[in-house]
């Protein structure tokens, strides 16, 4: 059964009226060097079928091995939600068949998975707290690729990644709008990316969501049937599909239709989705527990280096940010957006007491430079200290904040290494802060233009800007514009 | 008098020159040719037991060789030797080399032991009386037109007819210690978990084991202490020590033996092989140790338990073949479910088949409870109650079999009938604990009678010992 249903959209009346449920399944592929039970590489973009051995093409004899430091992953993502790690754990078979499936079943956890619980606090647009909580995260292998050819009629299969780790990060059905799920995929990937546990990137598959959506009359405690959806291939996608289909539901709803549970895929094309296949017809996975693989377990001191390893967490250095360094929550979010432009901004809020500086120093000239070449933070040239000179420069008066960012920082950004003291003092840039040689200057330019003085005098204060480019004009810019200012408003009150 | 029995023979004629690594293999290989209507072995390395007999020879002079220098081994068509094609008895595995070689057999290479070939076996181990294979029937040697047991029915034969030394096989429910009885030969398994599976290729996870035959005990526990121990390669190996079971074998203390009740008392129980239980108790009797007749009220629950757990993880275990990526592929098939169902329709047997649609049956959803969480549940009562009686045993004691070696197409019809074979056997596989089945004589006909011994996980040594006893015990009469 295809269906393609495009809806019209629905009054924001009718929509008033209906809760919208979400709940998200989450895979975030480990970033570990082997497989999740053998000992093949996971390296990405090799020739098909290379990255193979009799275990990972499920070779009869062999049997499976656990990854420690994919547990290791796993449990790290756990602690870093709260969750409860789960000591003595066991595998379970889940049973189907496909192609890209080497063994006839995947190795995963079915019950007993390695987290329990847990949390993730996600943050809105309008500024509101909230919090999605998790029922689980557990271990399992990912399965092979299916790869059609042009001109070939064979589907060929590359088994590369199969057998590679990952975790399934599921949520209770707590979303409650396509921006909550927006934002828990957002926290999500910063999780992985700061844990270092998985590169996050949704486009090419390394983070992957399905999506368990419903509808029930607003004050109703009953959940509606669930629909669950497929194939949105990034955040933004995730969240139209989510949309579709609680306009989707609502009509059926409306017009008094069943709304059947079943597994739908998301088209981005069309922003719709369509049914892939009904509950009636869905697989028995006969899941039962692995009898080839002894528990995995995790003793109290394992659990504790993993804790003591775990790296600062994007919310605890969010908090830090606005606590300590007295920032504004914007500001905080951007800055720990990313953990290695978090970790550059707390290495350089060790140089410079100016953190408000620092800030707008690293969200706008050093940002914009990193956006233009498409580099990482730790391709930047200039070591934090350097930042710190520059706005301790600044902060004396040396050069204004407009010389120190267009002369001083691209030569810093040329040669490396340079001190921005020394590029502004061969570059003649230092400001002139004496009082007795910027009064001269001001007094030529009040003189050469006596008609605007007696305008300013009179009362159009505009003029005031006028002068002072004038000033800097004539003092080729090097002139405190500080000083200037205070010295020009003197003699014209006068 | 046959040349070959027992490795202390061998060793014996090697050491004084009698004989060479090369003679023994060319006498076994003659055996084989001579024998060759029995179907024991499906494949026979001719050339490369030659040569690598060749090799020891050499060692030998040298004083390097290891440890079964001299020993000729078989193995059964379900491990792994890289290089060499394994079956499993299987249309579906036609053609497939395996790339690596199973630990246990690379440990027995590793001391100079020789792989002389492949045995018969029933498809996948599926089987008890060696029917199920796509290489054909093998033959009892004792007598040609009955079966020889199963499922390692070639391993039994070719050590029966004096074709290898000794050879290995494998054991879920029984089968080397059924096809042991029905040939006279000795047949151990061992506990769950002491011999690493990798290699092995999977009928019941949870349950196979890889198993020896052999003439006496002594060559039995070589083999089995050298193939024993932890392995990176199976994360539920165990990681006890291994004893050196063959030096283990001297026993002199009073033993306290339990008899099942519901075993001796069984309808399915022939008189012969009662007969000859019961004088092998008293004479344990006369001898001093303490034999009590112990009710074991499971028993009926045993082989239900077996078959649901046991088919539960073989019809999942055999999900990897598939014809996607190696094995036979249907030639018929016109998209991917057609290859599937064709593949797989073909490519397996009747028994096999059978068996992964009781185990798909159990597994699914509207039954899981009802079968195969009532059969875990069951499976631990039997392992605790045999446990515990094995705390205050040193050995349980009963026929290996109910009946000796039937004829071919016997239980062609009767499936149950069959699985009844297993009635004594499935009990230590349940629970995990070693068993071992020894001859106890033959019947009027003139057919083997095996006597099974059972002692408590990771008590082989205790168990060779005792059986070692017995075989001794019954000769001096």
């Amino acid at each position: 059964m295809i269906e393609e249903t495009k809806t019209a959209p629905i009054s924001t009346g009718i929509k008033g009226k209906y809760e919208l449920v979400i709940g998200l399944e989450v895979h975030a592929q480990l970033l570990t060097n082997s497989k999740m039970y053998t000992s093949d590489s996971t390296a990405y973009g090799n020739l098909p079928n290379t990255n193979i051995s009799v275990l990972t093409l499920g070779h009869p004899g062999t049997l499976p091995k656990v990854n420690k430091r994919a547990v290791e992953f796993a449990i790290r993502m756990g602690l870093a939600c709260n969750c409860e790690i789960t000591r003595r754990n066991i595998f379970s078979r889940k049973n189907y068949f496909y192609p890209d499936l080497p063994k006839g079943y995947q190795i995963t956890q079915d019950k007993g998975p390695i987290c329990v619980g847990g949390e993730v606090p996600i943050t809105l647009g309008n500024g509101e707290n909230k919090t999605v909580t998790l029922n689980r995260i557990h271990m399992e292998e990912d399965a092979g690729k299916s790869m059609h050819l042009a001109g070939e009629t064979d589907t060929l299969v590359d088994f590369n990644r199969a057998g590679v780790p990952l975790i399934e990060i599921v949520t209770e059905p707590d979303m409650r709008s396509s921006e909550e799920a927006y934002q828990f995929l957002t926290e999500i990937k910063k999780l992985v990316r700061y844990l270092d546990i998985c590169d996050g990137n949704m486009e090419e598959g390394s983070l992957r969501c399905d999506a368990n959506i419903s509808i029930m009359p607003k004050g109703s405690k009953t959940l509606g049937k669930k629909v669950e959806v497929k194939n949105m291939n990034s955040f933004r996608n995730v969240a139209r599909a989510i949309e579709h289909e609680f306009d989707r539901q609502i009509l059926l709803y409306e017009n008094g239709e069943d709304i059947v549970s079943e597994t739908r895929t998301f088209d981005a094309t069309s922003g719709t989705t369509s049914s892939m296949r009904t509950k009636e017809d869905l697989n028995d996975y006969r899941y039962f527990p692995e009898p080839d693989l002894s528990p995995v377990v995790v003793s109290e001191e394992w659990l504790e280096n993993i804790q003591n390893e775990l790296p600062p967490l994007p919310r605890e250095l969010f908090e830090k940010f606005v606590r300590d360094y007295d920032l504004p929550t914007y500001d905080a979010g951007v800055l720990t957006d990313s953990k290695e432009i978090a970790l550059y901004f707390e290495a350089l809020c060790q140089a410079t007491q100016n953190y408000k500086a620092a800030s707008n120093w690293l969200m706008g000239p050093v940002k914009s430079y990193l956006n233009e070449l498409t580099l990482h933070i730790d391709d930047f040239p200039i070591k934090p200290e350097g930042i710190a000179s520059l706005i301790l420069l600044v902060d004396e008066g040396k050069v204004s904040f407009s010389v120190a960012s267009q002369k001083i920082y691209p030569e810093m950004l040329k040669s490396a290494g340079r001190s921005p003291l020394e590029i502004a003092q061969s570059l003649n840039l230092i400001q002139d802060s004496d009082e007795d040689s910027i009064k001269p200057i001001i007094e030529q330019v009040l003189e050469e233009s006596s008609g605007k003085v007696a305008e300013y005098r009179a009362g159009k204060k505009g003029l005031l800007g006028m002068f002072m480019g004038q000033v800097m004009k004539r003092s080729k810019g090097k002139a405190d514009p500080k000083v200037a200012n205070k010295i020009l408003i003197e003699l014209l009150e006068k | 008098m046959e040349k070959f029995r027992s490795f202390d023979e061998i060793k014996k004629s090697l050491q004084n020159g009698d004989t060479s690594c090369k003679a023994i293999v060319n006498h076994y290989l003659e055996n084989i040719q001579t024998k060759a209507h029995l179907n024991a072995f499906v494949e026979v390395y001719t050339q490369s037991a030659l040569e690598k007999a060749e090799e020891i020879d050499k060692k030998l002079s040298t004083g390097k060789a290891g440890k079964l220098a001299g020993m000729v081994l078989g193995i059964k068509d379900v491990l792994c030797y890289q290089g060499h094609e394994a079956n499993a008895s299987s249309k579906i595995l036609s053609g497939f080399e395996s790339q690596f070689t199973a630990t246990a057999i690379q440990r027995l290479i590793d001391e100079d032991a020789i792989i002389i070939g492949r045995l018969n076996c029933d498809e996948f181990g599926m089987g008890s009386s060696n029917e199920n294979s796509v290489h054909g029937n093998t033959l009892n040697a004792a007598d040609e037109g009955r079966v020889p047991g199963g499922s390692s029915g070639g391993s039994a034969v070719a050590v029966q007819a004096n074709l290898c030394t000794a050879s290995l096989g494998t054991d879920t429910g029984g089968s080397v210690r059924q096809p042991a009885a029905f040939t006279g030969t000795v047949g151990i398994k061992p506990t769950y978990s002491r011999v690493s599976r990798w290699g092995l290729i999977a009928y019941a996870s949870s349950f196979d084991t890889i198993g020896v035959f052999s003439n006496n005990v002594k060559d039995n526990a070589m083999v089995l202490e050298t193939m024993a121990g932890p392995d990176d390669y199976d994360s539920t190996s165990s990681k006890k020590p291994v004893p050196n079971y063959s030096e283990l074998l001297h026993f002199d203390k009073r033993a306290k033996i339990a008899c099942l009740k519901e075993t001796m008392h069984s309808d399915a129980l022939q008189d012969e092989i009662k007969q000859h239980t019961l004088d092998i108790l008293d004479k344990l009797r006369e001898e001093g140790h303490q034999v009590e007749e112990v009710d074991f009220p499971l028993l009926t629950y045993v082989l239900p338990t077996y078959y649901i757990l046991t088919t539960a993880e073989a019809s999942s275990n055999l999900s990897r073949f598939d014809g996607v990526k190696y094995g036979y592929r249907t030639p018929n098939a016109h998209n991917l479910e057609s290859m599937y169902k064709l593949t797989r329709s073909e490519g397996f047997g009747e028994e096999v088949k059978r068996r992964i649609m009781l185990g798909t049956f159990v597994l699914s959803a509207s039954y899981y409870d009802a079968y195969f969480t009532k059969a875990q549940k069951v499976r631990r009562m039997i392992k605790e109650f045999t446990e515990n009686l094995l705390n205050k045993f040193d050995y349980i004691v009963m026929p290996t079999t109910p009946s000796v070696a039937f004829r071919f197409g016997e239980h062609r019809d009767d499936p149950v009938a069959m699985y009844l074979e297993d009635l004594f056997t499935v009990q230590a596989s349940v629970s995990g604990v070693p068993a071992i089945s020894i001859p106890n004589g033959n019947d009027s006909n003139g057919l083997p009678i095996g006597l099974q011994i059972m002692a408590n996980s990771f008590k082989e040594a205790d168990l060779y010992a005792f059986a070692n006893y017995l075989m001794d015990l019954k000769s001096s009469n």
